[in-house]
């Protein structure tokens, strides 16, 4: 069993070692002539006007922590998914009573609003 | 029952290795010629030529631009965080390449020192290995967007982390149907299960599956029309606007990696890997080490086999690239929308639709074979019928309330309908003429 | 542990990788150094479970805690333009009442896996679980006995998620 994670880790060292090959190779041989307008945030040919990392939209916040609660819920029925046919019915009940308790979350935030993307 | 002998030892060894840099290395190779690709599918369906000048045919392109990008100037930008700058692209293109290895790409070839079968690693997590693999590949974009310290990338990297995560949902729902018939996670066992033990390749008795998987796939690499990570008109490029040099090309290399392995795992998954269809003399599977079951391996069926995987994979991308040059980009709501109100509720009702389905069938006896399948096939047409009437909206499907209206028949191959209002406006246009 | 010749040596390399993104994590001043080692210290830990056999739990701990909290740790700090550096919050004291609160959970962990009678790493679990996903595979191991024995737990947990979709709309909604 274990043996056949051993040419993941492999495949992991030559892809890290190409991907830092590939940075260190392109600083090695490229130029590097900076001016204080090259430096700049590229803007459009504006100068920049205030800082990037402002405070942004709670939305992005609320699409993370949906996305926490449903990717749990596609965890759990995924591992019924696999032993689904041998469970039969009384597994069936127990996933879908878990579905329509998530389903009812997923009717109230649609309701508040939390879905829409303003 | 075929013994034809274990790898052990130095072989296993070996095989392992050339097997890992093949994948890796024709992985590279592929990406680089997709490049080309790209540009020649689009400039035959823009009616134009293409790049021409370097090579026959312009065949050596992808190695000109990859020695122009090695050589060109990097640009820090003064108030980026160097260190997450130069990290970013590692963390795009990292879990890009590694994905592949879980997928079996051919079937197991015989040689003297035992059997090899034609895939890198055959985890017991199979396809979850994929999703853990891809959940990761976010860190590189929204750490390129953030260390850039510019307005676009930031807001580039944002949109993608929060669109990735949107159809992360989707995407794993649309696999739970596939447990349900192959029972097991792992691919090959996906592969063995459309070929021989249900005979049938999931795309027919999993047809709403297969749409919800491609499209969130195509949300996942962030491909047109879901690219608003990049949106030109609005963000320049993106998250990576702030990058140059060989460091732009490694988030080119991630984004067509993830293409190619998309490409793979749509096959896979849907259209039954490297099985060949209407044949069985390639249906076997690896139980242990060494041991196969059903037709026995012989090298042409390695060869052969690969090819049929080589052909699906092409045609997935291919769709890719179709898909590129013909439909609009979406707008942001527009994408939050689909993914959280349209995909996620209807990949949840037809999951358990379809464990309703496949269960009533097993209560009622009814053979696992060509039969099932079949019957699968039938009942699976009612969700994917709804389901395309109900994202319709009356559109194409129905579009005959403003068709009526319109004084003569549509000119022949237009199927578009306007808007209600478009027609008031004609007639007062006239009125006024 | 299993018959893996090299099962000894990796366990140690994911280890010290573990610890090490973890101290990683607590010394850094920038919040997105800290997030980046928290990402690798729950890389280790899943490799580490690898080692001990439990696949599903260790593809789980990459996709729920790797690929979706950091995630959401990452925005935390963006929203909050938390981005640059900080001073450390623990000064003086703290870290020392802190340091020895620390040392006692992890010993008293260090003790019942390994020291006290019964201890979990005594019963020879790794056989167990190797048997179990030989028989039923990675995930069966997990699903079987979660939708047979402990179908109520996970209602609850359904109620649970329901409880975190509510309060998440309500922190984020408040004004509507």
């Amino acid at each position: 069993m274990l043996e056949s994670y051993v040419p993941i880790l492999i495949l992991l060292g030559v892809t890290l070692a190409n991907a830092v090959g590939m940075v260190v190779l392109s600083h090695l041989v490229s130029p590097f002539r900076p001016t204080p307008a090259k430096l700049e945030p590229y803007e459009s040919g504006m100068t920049p006007l205030g800082d990037t990392r402002e405070r942004f939209s709670v939305k992005f916040y609320m699409v993370a922590i949906l996305f926490i609660v449903f990717d749990l819920e596609t965890i759990f029925l995924l591992s019924w998914g696999v032993v689904m046919r041998s469970l039969g019915w009384q597994g069936f009940i127990a996933a879908l009573i878990f579905i329509v308790v998530l389903t009812v979350g997923m009717i109230y935030e649609w309701k508040k609003g939390a879905l829409e993307w303003e | 029952m075929h013994d034809m002998g274990a790898l052990t030892g130095a072989p296993w060894l070996i095989a392992m290795l050339i097997k890992v840099l093949v994948v890796f290395f024709g992985t590279m190779v592929v990406v680089a010629l997709l490049t080309l690709m790209e540009r020649k599918v689009s400039a035959w369906m823009q009616d134009r030529l293409g790049p021409n000048r370097v090579g026959p045919g312009g065949l050596l392109q992808p190695a000109a631009d990859g020695l122009k990008n090695i050589l060109k100037e990097e640009t820090y930008p003064a108030h980026a965080s160097k260190l997450f700058f130069v990290l970013a692209p590692m963390l795009a293109i990292g879990p890009a390449l590694i994905t592949f290895a879980v997928i079996p790409f051919a079937a197991p070839l015989p040689t003297p020192w035992g059997l090899v079968d034609m895939i890198v690693a055959d985890l017991p997590i199979g396809i979850l290995y994929i999703l853990a693999i891809t959940s990761l590949g976010i860190y590189g974009i929204v750490m390129a967007g953030w260390a850039s310290n510019n307005k676009y990338s930031f807001l580039g990297g944002l949109r993608a982390a929060a669109q990735m995560v949107s159809y992360e949902v989707s995407l794993g729902l649309s696999l739970i149907p596939i447990f349900f018939l192959a029972g097991n996670v792992t691919l090959t066992q996906i592969v063995w299960s459309q070929q021989q033990e249900l005979g049938w390749w999931y795309a027919f008795p999993l047809g709403l599956s297969f749409l919800f998987f491609v499209i969130s796939a195509f949300a996942e690499t962030n491909r047109l029309p879901f690219d608003v990570a990049e949106a030109e008109s609005e963000l320049v490029t993106g998250y990576h606007t702030e990058y140059s040099s060989m460091k732009f090309s490694m988030f080119f290399i991630a984004e067509y990696s993830n293409m190619v392995t998309a490409s793979a795992l749509m096959a896979t998954l849907f259209l039954g890997g490297w099985d060949i269809p209407f044949f069985t003399f390639d249906n076997m599977r690896v139980i242990a080490p060494g041991i196969v079951e059903g037709a026995e391996p012989a090298w042409w069926k390695t060869l052969l086999t690969f090819g049929a995987f080589g052909i699906k994979t092409l045609f997935f991308i291919f769709l890719f690239m179709w898909v590129r040059w013909t439909v609009p980009r979406f707008r942001y709501d527009q994408i939050m929308h689909l993914g959280w109100k349209v995909l996620l509720p209807s990949a949840l009702a037809y999951v358990t639709f379809m464990a309703a389905a496949i269960l009533t069938l097993d209560t009622l006896g009814v053979p696992f074979d060509f039969w099932y399948g079949l019957i699968l096939t039938g009942v699976n047409l009612v969700p994917t019928v709804l389901f395309l009437v109900l994202i319709d909206r009356d559109r194409v499907i129905g579009g005959t309330a403003p068709a009526a209206r319109r004084s003569g028949p549509l000119p022949q191959g237009i199927t578009a309908t306007r808007r209600p209002n478009a027609d008031a406006n004609v007639e007062r246009e006239n009125q006024e003429a | 542990m299993t018959d893996f010749p090299l099962t000894q040596l990796l366990w140690w390399v994911f280890a010290s990788m573990a610890v090490g993104g973890g101290l990683g994590m607590v010394t850094r001043r920038n919040p997105v150094a800290s997030l980046l080692f928290l990402v690798l210290t729950f890389f280790s830990l899943a490799a580490i479970y690898v080692l001990l056999g439990a696949h599903f739990i260790a593809a789980i701990q990459i996709i729920v805690y790797a690929g979706a909290i950091m995630v959401l740790f990452l925005f935390v700090i963006m929203l909050l333009n938390l981005g640059h550096d900080y001073q450390s919050d623990l000064r003086g004291g703290v870290w020392i009442v802190v340091g020895f609160v620390a040392a006692g959970t992890v010993g008293w962990f260090i003790w019942q896996s390994f020291g006290a009678p019964g201890a979990v790493l005594q019963r020879g679990g790794e056989q167990q679980i190797a048997a179990s996903v030989e028989q039923m595979n990675a995930v069966g191991a997990i699903a079987y006995p979660l939708f047979r024995d402990y179908i109520v737990p996970f209602e609850l947990v359904g109620i649970l998620l329901l409880v975190a979709i509510i309060g998440a709309v309500l922190l984020a909604k408040r004004r509507v």
